[in-house]
């Protein structure tokens, strides 16, 4: 058969492209217009150059919110990968508490986000909430407005509790795409739990915990809600991620050329670490 | 390395069962002999596979016992059994090389590590993966693949028995008979008891010196490939068994005689037919022959098979009698008689042979 070349096909991803156009290459072009222009009100701009990017590179502020996101996101990635795994292995593969662990699991994950971060400022209060008033009465000094510890303490349990189950989820469908076979054969070759989970499990889980990996540290690299809501950043600015910074600068300070930059900068980070974990957890794949 | 008994063995997945229906393995008592190469056949949903993980020790039956060398193995788990199966689809470890694969087993067990090399070496010939021992497992074709399920089989020196679920469902039909001969030589080789399910005739026929024909969870007919071809103890296994399969023509008795309608026929067990039950005379295509005389018949229709041909004809009944002739042969185009060899004719009383087990 003789294939028919037009460009017809160029109609039927226009809509896509316009849609993509709207949402993510439009937006994205303004910041990078802000983000090498000066303005001083009355919506006139002035040329700037790099001076933007050279200010938020050197800026120490900067360095601080992006060590304390580099903290925050892997501690949380460091817990939660692995306890989603142990979890998702503990679930029942068959029977009825199945559903119930699977709608358990995903509960946490309907909550809206700001939601999440009042409850648990509610939860943590010292004074009136469950846990503070509970670690409290155990004998630990425990006020998450006041103390930096625990203010990343609060937060911290905070994503694990919202976000684990997502790693859950993913990993029980790597565990039950396994056929039984794979057991059996095990079994018979003598393999012990260990071994099992080494050789058949972890393998056959890889592609769905690559993706929990860069879903969560993506995510997690953006937190703004859960974070804000829950400590506003405080005490100082010990909580104060990157995206809580961001906010600062271009909504309070409406430094918008700074705000863009530091955007521009914030988003390279993102890929080039996606790209990392990416090509280190795939670079075994033929 | 030992003789296998099954011992009232019977199986159901359901908690209560009431009707035959519920058994997903009926009634069974059996021995394996050791080193034997013995073949499951039956169609899918026959319990073939339900009886192989009995005896591997993957699934506990509900009924009976399962005995390796008269020891009772019915609740052990695979490992105490010391067996190795093949499974249907390969199974091999993703992320290990061949040679690792093979090693698996054996490191599992706390082998030396010299042993586990010298053993691998010898398995990799064997199943002609040595040249790919140092290749990751996962890159193999599927042939490949069954051959790394097959060797982490035959690593064990001490093991039992080997099973085979159906294991050439996923390889490619030219692939298919070179597997086939290589088990068989293997067979040969190790002199291991071997038991390889499946539900093509040709693979149990040329694999196996003993066949296990079941149907709906039970043994319809246990015996050497000749025997389930010369001598079908039921209707069922002259039927699945041969291609095309065994014609069935009811049939009554006049005294010691066979009647096709007003054709008398001589067969072997004319003696034994009891009265009462449903008739049937039996009589594969390749015992019957043209004739002058003898059960009337049309011939309708001639089919090309490559090396022969088969005849279809229609007796006055409306009964098929389906029949082989060489390519050289010359087949009558009008009425005809045909002849059957009566050595290769037999009565069967509601399905059974006449005579005989439960046809008795």
């Amino acid at each position: 058969m003789r294939k028919t070349v037009n460009q017809r096909a160029w109609l039927f991803i226009l809509p896509v492209l316009v849609l993509v156009a709207f949402n993510a290459i439009l937006p994205l072009m303004t910041v990078v217009n802000y983000s090498v222009q000066e303005t001083f009100g009355n919506n006139e701009f002035f040329w700037a150059g790099l001076i933007w990017f050279e200010q938020v590179i050197e800026s120490p502020r900067f360095h601080d919110s992006l060590i304390r996101q580099l903290i925050f996101t892997f501690s949380i990635l460091a817990i939660e990968i692995p306890l989603g795994v142990i979890i998702a292995l503990a679930m029942p593969r068959k029977g009825a508490w199945v559903s119930v662990c699977l709608v358990l699991m995903a509960l946490p994950l309907l909550i809206p986000w700001n939601v999440v971060g009042a409850m648990w400022n509610i939860f943590a209060l010292p004074d009136i909430g469950l846990m503070g008033y509970g670690l409290n009465a155990l004998g630990f000094d425990f006020n998450f407005t006041r103390q930096i510890g625990d203010a990343w303490f609060t937060l911290l349990l905070m994503d694990v509790w919202h976000w684990t189950s997502l790693v859950v989820l993913l990993a029980y469908a790597g565990l039950v795409s396994i056929p039984d076979a794979y057991y059996q054969a095990a079994r018979i070759d003598g393999a012990s739990s260990w071994a099992i989970f080494r050789y058949i499990q972890l393998p056959k889980m890889k592609r769905v915990l690559t993706i929990a990996v860069l879903l969560r540290f993506m995510d997690s690299f953006n937190i703004y809600t859960e974070p804000f809501v829950l400590t506003g950043g405080g005490p100082g600015n010990s909580t104060t991620l990157l995206s809580i910074d961001l906010v600062k600068i271009a909504l309070g300070q409406f430094d918008l050329g700074p705000a863009a930059a530091m955007s521009l900068i914030y988003f390279l980070i993102i890929l080039l670490l996606s790209w990392v974990f990416y090509t280190l957890m795939m670079r075994n794949e033929e | 390395m030992a003789r296998i008994t099954l011992d009232n063995l019977g199986h159901a997945y359901m908690p209560n069962p009431v009707n035959p229906a519920d058994w997903a393995l009926q009634q069974l008592d059996f021995e394996f002999e050791d080193g034997g190469a013995y073949a499951l056949l039956g169609p899918s949903g026959c319990g073939k596979t339900t009886l192989l993980n009995i005896i591997s020790g993957l699934l506990v039956p509900s009924r009976g016992r399962v005995l390796f060398d008269g020891e009772d193995m019915t609740t052990r788990d695979p490992t105490a059994r010391n067996i190795a199966q093949v499974f249907q689809f390969p199974v091999i470890y993703d992320t290990m090389t061949v040679r690792q694969n093979l090693a698996f087993p054996l490191r599992n067990r706390g082998v030396p590590a010299a042993e586990i090399d010298a053993r691998v070496r010898e398995i990799a010939e064997m199943t002609d993966l040595t040249e790919m021992l140092d290749r990751r497992a996962s890159g193999l074709t599927a042939d490949g693949k069954q051959k790394i399920s097959l060797g982490r089989g035959l690593v064990r020196d001490d093991v039992n028995v080997i099973m085979f679920d159906e294991p050439l469902t996923v390889i490619d039909p030219h692939l298919k008979w070179q597997l086939r001969s290589k088990l068989k030589e293997l067979h040969r080789r190790i002199d291991r008891t071997m038991i390889y399910v499946t539900h093509d005739q040709i693979e149990a026929l040329t694999f196996a010196d003993r066949v296990v024909l079941m149907k709906d969870g039970g043994v319809v007919q246990i015996g050497t490939p000749v025997e389930l071809f010369e001598r079908p103890a039921h209707t069922f296994v002259g039927h699945f068994i041969g291609s095309p399969g065994m014609n069935l023509l009811p049939c009554i008795m006049a005294g010691d005689t066979a009647m096709i309608g007003d054709t008398p026929i001589a067969v072997a067990n004319a003696a034994s037919v009891k009265p009462g039950g449903a008739l049937e005379i039996g009589i594969r295509p390749e015992f019957v022959g043209f004739a002058d005389r003898g059960l009337p018949v049309q011939v309708t229709r001639v089919m090309n098979a490559g090396r022969y041909r088969i005849v279809e004809t229609v007796t006055q009944t409306g009964q098929t009698v389906k029949l082989l002739a060489s390519n050289e042969d010359e087949v009558p185009s009008e009425a005809t008689h045909l002849s059957f060899d009566p050595a290769f004719t037999r009565v069967y009383r509601d399905g059974w042979l006449a005579g005989e087990g439960r046809g008795a």
